[in-house]
């Protein structure tokens, strides 16, 4: 390929385009000035119906520092209060229940989904990458991260190599990264399936302060040019996790006999979840343009040795307003089948190994449907706002849990600096 | 969902075996567009990400890397 100066426009355009081929692990700034910094600002509120509420900022700067070579940074900082659903089930009577500190009770009201008031966090997030040919069609992309919150921490690195062949209408992708989470539950690591303390007087069994687990995650992709205006993605993804798998905070009910909802004489126990899970995904999605409109749309399904398997279905489709103004629906739909340690309940004498009433282990669909709007506000700035909202229901017969809705809103604003 | 797997990525080398011509360097100018890349909001990603690894139990497929948290 002959590239010069004079060349500029279209080497440009090679340059948008062979970073297109790699969309997932490299968005290039588009119109980008090669000295400045690319910046994306975002601010996520996030509230759920009665429970917890959010406020994300996310600043992310790209600047390139050499020839196809950019460096990425993102800041977050994630401010989440409110309530939380602790796992135990509604009663026709008052419950109590320690905080997990344990020098405190909250109680819930007869016939009313126990949540545990006391959820609130900032977690501080900072990721890192480097982008760099290593040779002609191959680039590598190297990331770090770090994301610290009160109770947990998380450090991991990624690489993912890319190489373009085919006139670089192919690109044959694969990743690789890990992160070692720490995790510091306040009140400490509960013994798994013990009970849980009613009342301060008694001490939750602990099994330590603080705990570890390992992510491994890899990446097999290709991404294909199917025509001028269609491009094609398709990712095989392997993940194992070990550790503790456990969410320190989640109990189940225990009943004393599987058609009722009385309580058994030890009402609550905490969860106990695997030490390891094997996760892989397949992913598939497209991008093709209209005349002007673009429709976006990829699929995931999901399988892991938890025994839950799920199916994403996510479709955006961009209408061009004209004037540098767009309109963009979307709408996901995820199709969840439960963990095989799934419990609504326990019944009391038949305490499994393993047990969560986390109704994110369980059946469930998720449905958002949502709308952004977005605006050139220069050749080299953009303003959007999106509003979405989003339905967590139960799937399945029997007993339930209630269904979650949550309103998503985020403003965005993008600039060169 | 190996054979579905095998599958996808036998479909994928042969969109690319019928397309050996390809689309060339100088017809990009639609491939080139910042919403026409695979993830042309890489904020609104970012976030949906985050908000879904919490409330779900599936996460993977688009990429790697990226951190975790406690998301209880």
């Amino acid at each position: 390929m002959q590239l010069n100066n004079k060349s500029k426009p279209v080497r440009h355009s090679l340059t948008l385009a062979t970073a297109t081929l790699l969309g997932s692990v490299s968005a290039p700034g588009y119109g980008a000035a090669s000295n400045d910094w690319e910046i994306d600002s975002s601010v996520l509120y996030y509230a759920e119906d009665g429970r917890v509420s959010a406020i994300e900022p996310v600043v992310r700067a790209r600047k390139t520092i050499g020839d196809d070579e950019f460096l990425t940074f993102r800041l977050v900082v994630d401010s989440l209060t409110g309530s939380s659903a602790n796992g135990a089930i509604a009663t026709t009577a008052a419950q109590t229940f320690t905080k997990p500190s344990g020098d405190a009770t909250y109680t819930t009201a007869a016939n009313t989904t126990p949540l545990d008031p006391s959820f609130h966090d900032t977690r501080v997030a900072v990721n890192g990458e480097w982008e760099k040919p290593l040779q002609d069609n191959l680039k590598g992309i190297f990331g770090a991260n770090l994301s610290k919150e009160y109770d947990y921490t998380s450090l991991g690195a990624s690489a993912t190599l890319a190489w373009d062949f085919n006139s670089r209408n192919t690109t044959f992708t694969t990743g690789l990264s890990l992160n070692l989470d720490t995790v510091k539950p306040v009140g400490g690591i509960p013994d798994g399936l013990t009970a849980m303390p009613t009342t301060t007087t008694f001490t939750k069994a602990s099994v330590g302060d603080s705990d570890n687990k390992t992510v491994v995650d890899v990446l097999l992709g290709i991404t294909q040019v199917i025509g001028r205006k269609t491009l094609m993605q398709f990712n095989y993804t392997y993940g194992q996790d070990d550790g503790y798998l456990t969410d320190p905070y989640k109990i189940l009910s225990v009943v004393t006999d599987a058609g009722t909802a009385t309580l058994a004489a030890t009402p609550y126990l905490y969860e106990q979840r695997p030490d390891s899970r094997v996760r892989n995904a397949f992913y598939w999605k497209t991008v093709h343009q209209f005349e002007q409109d673009v429709v976006n749309f990829s699929y995931r399904y999901y399988w892991d040795d938890w025994g839950i398997t799920s199916h994403t279905f996510d479709a955006r489709y961009r209408y061009e307003l004209g004037g540098g103004h767009y309109l963009m629906p979307h709408a996901r739909y995820y199709l969840q089948d439960k963990a095989d340690f799934y419990h609504y309940k326990l019944v009391d004498g038949d305490i499994p190994r393993y047990a969560s009433a986390d109704y994110r282990l369980g059946d469930l669909s998720t449905t958002t449907l949502g709308l952004k709007y977005g605006v050139e506000l220069s050749e080299n700035s953009e303003f959007s706002v999106r509003a979405e909202i989003m339905k967590q229901q139960s799937r399945g017969s029997g007993a339930t849990f209630p269904d979650v809705d949550a309103m998503i809103l985020q403003a965005n604003y993008s600039f060169l600096f | 969902m190996t054979k579905l797997a095998l599958s996808a990525l036998c479909c994928c080398l042969l969109l690319a075996g019928c397309n050996l011509q390809g689309v060339r360097p100088w017809e990009r100018n639609v491939l080139a567009q910042k919403k026409m890349q695979l993830d042309p909001y890489p904020n609104d990603s970012y976030l949906d990400d985050h908000i879904y690894y919490s409330k779900e139990s599936s996460s993977g497929g688009a990429g790697v890397g990226g951190g975790g948290c406690g998301c209880n």
